[in-house]
């Protein structure tokens, strides 16, 4: 069997609360210190490394509020790579593939977790060392592939997602946008609120149901 | 393969059209009626709370069917190769499990107009019939509104449809549809209250002459109780709608308004994980339909009559792999099976406001319309080339809830759709755009059509269904012609940027065209010659087997639901009225 990898990620940089100051400058509060160890289900720490600093590329931490490593974005690759999405178990793979309009989507052989490992080779293996503007440059390069055009998806994802699947750590995307999570009834707010901005503390689903659920990727694993 | 006991009836679909099949037949005669469904059983309101997950259940779609067992084929002309579709996202997701494509609509739920049951007359005598597109195949039901008006309110009345009449016996009535076909009755619940954007969108409309009204939806303003006896709760604005099943039943589904009624009955019996491969038939008679169930084992379930409600193209398929009825030929014009697919010619755009909309709020079918370009589009439109309209409307998102409403940026404000800039420029619009949209008839054509691939096959074997179809200038001249209307209105409304969503190219298309919302290829009409059921859905060639569905409607309309449910009641009527007392051809 083959050796669990891990990726280290500094406490502070993951999660948090986000407070606004008075001219409306996003500031993330982190209680925590130290390092989170996480274990990965599919990458390799090196291959993780490259992802979250492409991540944080699409979507970075900047003075507009938290970016794609403090969300955990790479965690919720990871795991949807590692699930039955990443292995195409939920894809008609019936050949002859041949490429077609746009529209088809994609028509290739392979399965998200090979478009993965090919597409961080192409990133380089120095990629996490690279400083932004050498990063953006590897990532220009490549914004057309279809490697790309998953990751940037899969970052949005992974920024806004319910926190089960690995990503919104402290729902920290939700604080971001003032998305509310699913709550069950906004029957008393309908048709009120005409251009105010309603916006109540973010709950994840399991703080909503009182329960929590299990996502895909946990109940199909491989 | 095991022959089971025979049964009187058996139907294959949960959907609207099977379930109101089930329903009536059960519930007014003692005959014995098997459902077969090939997803799984209804999964429960808890179970609907459970799955208010973006990821699994809109994105991924985890409780859909596996798309790994083989959708369909598309292609935008016979001259092309056509290629599956793989995976959803391209390909919405359609009726598996329980309640079909009903559990997970949005619940949009207008009428068609009086005229589209007669459409090939009407624009005949409208236009003359060389203005047309050429190669047009638009073709009268076979019925008149007088016929299904009746139906149409039975099925408001069963799902508890919320909306507000604009012409009620003929009389007008200022707030409703002033465009709509005279109703017999008002809507059995009051419209849904009307989020921001489209209170702005009903403001500006009026200022321009337009006549703006709330949606229907068959989504509950408030508690009701059907005539059947049904209760369910009003709806609680969730945001999670279209593609979600609803979590407090508020959302009309067959398993809320009917599959309570017929579990009751002895008579009934509801077999999930059976998907049907063939309907088998000897001497021009259906003799049952053979199924296989999840284990992979084979059934053949014998019955004296057989009803296809599956998903709308797969009736035509089943119709294709059972070797009932001749498939049409697009070069030399003969055969009904496949002929006429159409879909709805969408045509849209986002745009952008300086307050906040909240559109987190709100479910599926809440919307402000205008009918003003529903229908005949008159001179104005016919100089454009375009014939016929839809209705206009205005939504905010509401659904869906975070991710894939994520992103929207005015077109050219940023020069890569990525990184630090692309991020505060979607920040900062993120909870302030709207959009408009009109699902507009799509005519067919001779060159449009389905029938079964020549490579791909289904899980077990079985040829995909192949789907040849393409916009033509008239749709496309159509869709210009509404966006144009469209830009004026929001700009009235005090736009800050619009991006008209675009209007498809050739043969891009295609793959787009096969959803929730096609229509036809095994339609509804006068006679052999021009159809595949008379208009009572029953088939020409062997009367004991109906088909019931989208595949009847002759040309793409509207939102297609509620004339879906009132043909399938007018069915069900006439067999039980009729047929059942005397069985063969009821026209």
């Amino acid at each position: 069997m083959k050796r669990r990898q891990f990726i280290e990620l500094s406490a502070n940089s993951i999660g948090g609360l986000l407070i606004y100051s008075l001219s409306g400058v996003p500031e993330v509060v982190n209680a925590q210190e130290g390092k989170v160890r996480v274990p990965l289900r599919f990458f390799t720490e090196p291959e993780a490394r490259a992802i979250v600093a492409a991540c944080e590329r699409i979507f970075p931490a900047d003075e507009s509020g938290p970016g794609a490593t403090q969300a955990g974005a790479m965690v919720y690759i990871d795991r949807q790579l590692a699930g039955p999405y990443g292995a195409d178990k939920y894809r008609y793979t019936e050949p002859p593939f041949v490429e077609s309009a746009p529209g088809h989507g994609f028509q290739g052989k392979e399965n998200p977790r090979e478009i993965y490992r090919a597409g961080i080779q192409k990133l380089g293996p120095d990629f996490a060392t690279l400083d932004p503007a050498q990063q953006d440059e590897r990532l220009e390069a490549i914004e057309k592939s279809h490697f790309f055009q998953l990751l940037r998806q899969h970052t949005i994802e992974g920024m806004f997602c319910d926190p089960m699947h690995g990503g919104n750590a402290n729902l920290i995307g939700w604080q971001m946008l003032g998305y509310p999570g699913p709550q069950m009834s906004y029957r008393e707010e309908i048709g009120k609120h005409n251009g105010v901005a309603y916006r109540i503390k973010p709950q994840s689903l399991e703080q909503i149901l009182g329960y929590p659920v299990k996502p895909w990727e946990d109940e199909e694993r491989g | 393969m095991q022959t089971l006991a025979p049964v009187d009836v058996v139907i294959v679909g949960s959907g609207w059209s099977g379930m109101i099949m089930a329903k009536e037949i059960a519930s007014r005669t003692p005959l014995s009626v098997v459902l077969l469904e090939r997803g799984g059983p209804f999964r429960g309101l808890a179970t609907y709370g459970n799955e208010m997950d973006e990821v699994d259940t809109f994105i991924r779609k985890r409780q859909a069917g596996n798309p790994a067992h083989g959708l369909a084929t598309t292609r935008a002309s016979r001259n092309d190769r056509a290629n599956p579709l793989r995976q959803y996202g391209t390909f919405p997701w359609v009726g598996y499990g329980m309640g079909g494509s009903s559990d997970h609509w949005g619940a949009t739920s207008p009428r068609f107009m009086p005229e589209a049951f007669e459409i090939a007359t009407h624009l005949k005598h409208l236009h003359g019939a060389d203005k047309l597109p050429p190669d047009n195949l638009i073709q009268d039901y076979g019925i008149t509104w007088k016929d299904i008006e009746p139906y149409y309110t039975r099925a408001e009345e069963m799902m508890g449809t919320s909306g507000k009449a604009g012409n009620l016996n003929g009389k007008k009535i200022e707030g409703g549809n002033i465009f709509e076909g005279p109703r017999s009755k008002e809507f059995p619940n009051p419209p849904h209250p009307q989020l921001y954007a489209p209170q702005l969108f009903a403001r500006a409309a009026k200022e321009l002459g337009y006549h703006p009204f709330p949606m229907p939806s068959s989504t509950l303003s408030r508690p009701y109780t059907s005539p059947d006896g049904i209760a369910r709760g009003g709806c609680q604005y969730c945001g999670h709608c279209s593609l979600f099943g609803c979590m407090v039943g508020a959302k009309a589904s067959p398993n809320f308004t009917l599959l309570p009624i017929v579990q009751r009955k002895k008579n009934f019996s509801l077999r999930t994980h059976s998907q049907v491969r063939r309907v088998v038939h000897k001497n021009g008679k259906a003799v049952g339909v053979s199924y296989v169930d999840e284990a992979g084992k084979e059934f053949m379930q014998p019955a004296d009559v057989v009803v296809l409600a599956a998903w709308v193209y797969n009736n035509a398929r089943l119709l294709m792999l059972s070797g009932i009825g001749e498939q049409y030929d697009p070069v030399s014009g003969k055969g009904t099976l496949g002929r006429n697919p159409t879909f709805a010619v969408h045509a849209g755009l986002d745009f952008f406001l300086d307050k906040p909309q909240n559109v987190f709020m709100g479910s599926g079918g809440m919307a402000t319309a205008i009918g003003d370009f529903g229908g005949d589009l008159g001179s104005e439109g016919a100089d454009a080339g375009a014939f016929r309209g839809g209705l206009v409307f205005c939504y905010t998102q509401g659904d869906p809830p975070v991710i894939s409403a994520f992103g929207a940026v005015p077109e050219g404000s940023v020069e890569r759709n990525w990184g630090s800039k692309w991020k505060q420029e979607t920040l900062k619009w993120n909870d302030r755009y709207a959009t408009f949209l009109s699902t507009q008839n799509h005519f067919p054509y001779r060159q449009n059509y389905l029938d079964l691939d020549p490579t791909y096959k289904d899980k077990w074997g079985d040829p995909l269904l192949r789907v040849t179809m393409d916009w033509t200038d008239a749709e496309r001249k159509q869709a210009a012609f509404v966006v144009k209307k469209q830009v004026q209105i929001a700009k009235a409304m005090g736009a800050l940027a619009i991006n008209p969503k675009p209007v498809p190219s050739a043969s891009h298309a295609a793959p787009l065209m096969v959803d929730n919302h096609s229509h036809g290829g095994a339609i509804m009409g006068t006679s052999p010659e021009n159809s595949v059921v008379n208009t009572y859905l029953q088939h020409w060639q062997m009367s004991n087997l109906f088909v019931v569905g989208g595949s009847a409607l002759p040309q793409g309309e509207e939102h297609l639901t509620m004339t879906v449910a009132a043909l399938a009641y007018r069915s069900a009527d006439a067999f039980i009225d009729r047929y059942v007392k005397r069985p063969g051809p009821l026209a």
